[in-house]
């Protein structure tokens, strides 16, 4: 399941697409990403019949992502994201 | 001293139903769905995986209320008592706050299994235009989510907007797709589709000079635009259905197929009752899994 974290407003498209489907769980990506952006929870909220644990973005940051990623995108040709870099399974995208 | 009469246009009309073919004694699992939306509440009864009862109705100021008048509204039509009841399944945006569910699950993973359900399961990309958020969600041919998209941040195009603007304009909600095709040419589309300018938006056209339906007629073009960029990010695969208050509003519906170049599906079913359904469809899964209360 590719599943879009984010919103759309009139500033633009801000969604982090995390691929269920290649994520196992490990949480490389909670520890990488500074602001806290990513979760690991047991159970997908969105595939109750799933039972492995799968990342997904925090409750509270999803209406914040072009602050929350704000930092780590501060120009066109800045180094890969933390978050991508530590997906090695390679689940996570962003849209903008 | 005169009374002032004020008239509330976005009221829309709630309601409840029960398959009058169906005796809930005769069921094995009975299971509950309750989607308490921003704008609505719904509960959907299920006898054994097929709907027994609905209620359908706005949402009040507190969401357990909300929650326990909705399916009251779904009883009232039967002679069931609630203690019936095997397991309850509580979705929507109030979804944790439904004092009597068994469990909550996210709207996405309900309203494609819901709309998998009322639609059939050849439906594999479903718009729910809700009260506060727009979701788009593709699924297989089990209701099973392959990829989605939620908006709950912004509520340009939703139903709330809708209901400030029919209110804003005057004109009953149920009238708002209608009247806005009594245009002699389409005007275009309003610049914003923010509700909270939905009031400077709609004077400003009134005082320009257009016809309250023009003024329609452009607001529910630019809630189509709204809605059919964020579906397009998601891509549109046949076949399309459309969920929530908003599928039931042609000034909107017809403006967005030609956007979407595809036929919408149709069904007898009150499309707002797709997350509950869902809901409710979890709920008999989870019952057959042995997860219910029933021995």
């Amino acid at each position: 399941m590719l599943a879009n974290y984010g919103y759309k407003d009139a500033s633009g498209d801000f969604f982090i697409t995390i691929d269920t489907g290649q994520c196992d769980g490990c949480g490389n990506c909670v520890t990488a990403c500074p602001m806290g952006v990513f979760l690991v929870e047991d159970e997908d909220p969105n595939d109750p019949l799933r039972d492995e644990p799968v990342a997904l973005v925090a409750e509270n940051k999803k209406k914040k992502l072009k602050y929350e990623c704000g930092g780590c995108k501060p120009v066109s040709h800045s180094p890969p994201l933390p978050c991508v870099e530590a997906c090695k399974s390679g689940a996570i995208s962003h849209s903008w | 001293m005169a009374e002032e009469k004020k008239q509330e246009f976005w009221r829309w009309t709630e309601s409840s139903w029960k398959d009058p073919h169906m005796d809930w004694k005769d069921a094995h699992f009975i299971t509950v769905g309750i989607d308490v939306g921003s704008v609505s509440s719904q509960s959907v009864i299920m006898a054994d995986g097929q709907i027994f009862a609905y209620g359908n109705m706005r949402t009040g100021s507190d969401s357990p209320n909300s929650a326990r008048n909705a399916l009251a509204f779904a009883l009232e039509t039967t002679d069931m008592p609630e203690e019936r009841m095997d397991y309850c399944v509580g979705t929507g945006y109030g979804r944790v706050n439904v004092p009597f569910a068994d469990r909550a699950i996210t709207e996405i993973a309900c309203h494609a299994r819901g709309a998998n359900f009322i639609y059939g399961p050849e439906v594999r990309t479903i718009l729910d235009v809700g009260g506060q958020d727009i979701k788009a969600i593709q699924c297989d041919e089990k209701g099973k989510v392959t990829t989605f998209l939620m908006n709950d941040k912004c509520a340009a195009g939703t139903g709330r907007g809708m209901e400030v603007f029919s209110d804003l304009l005057g004109v009953p909600i149920g009238d708002v797709g209608e009247r806005s095709f009594q245009v002699k040419e389409e005007p275009p589309a309003v610049s914003s589709t923010c509700v909270v300018y939905a009031k400077s938006e709609a004077t400003g056209l009134l005082r320009k000079g257009w016809t309250t339906e023009e003024a329609l007629a452009a607001y529910c073009r630019a809630m189509a635009e709204r809605i059919f960029s964020l579906i397009e990010r998601l891509g549109v695969v046949p076949e399309f259905a459309v969920t929530g208050g908003m599928a039931k509003n042609r000034g909107v519906m017809d403006r967005l197929m030609p956007m979407v170049k595809l036929e919408p599906m149709q069904t007898r079913w009150d499309t707002q009752i797709a997350g509950a359904a869902g809901a409710a469809l979890f709920a008999h899964a989870l019952c057959k899994k042995g997860k219910g209360r029933k021995k």
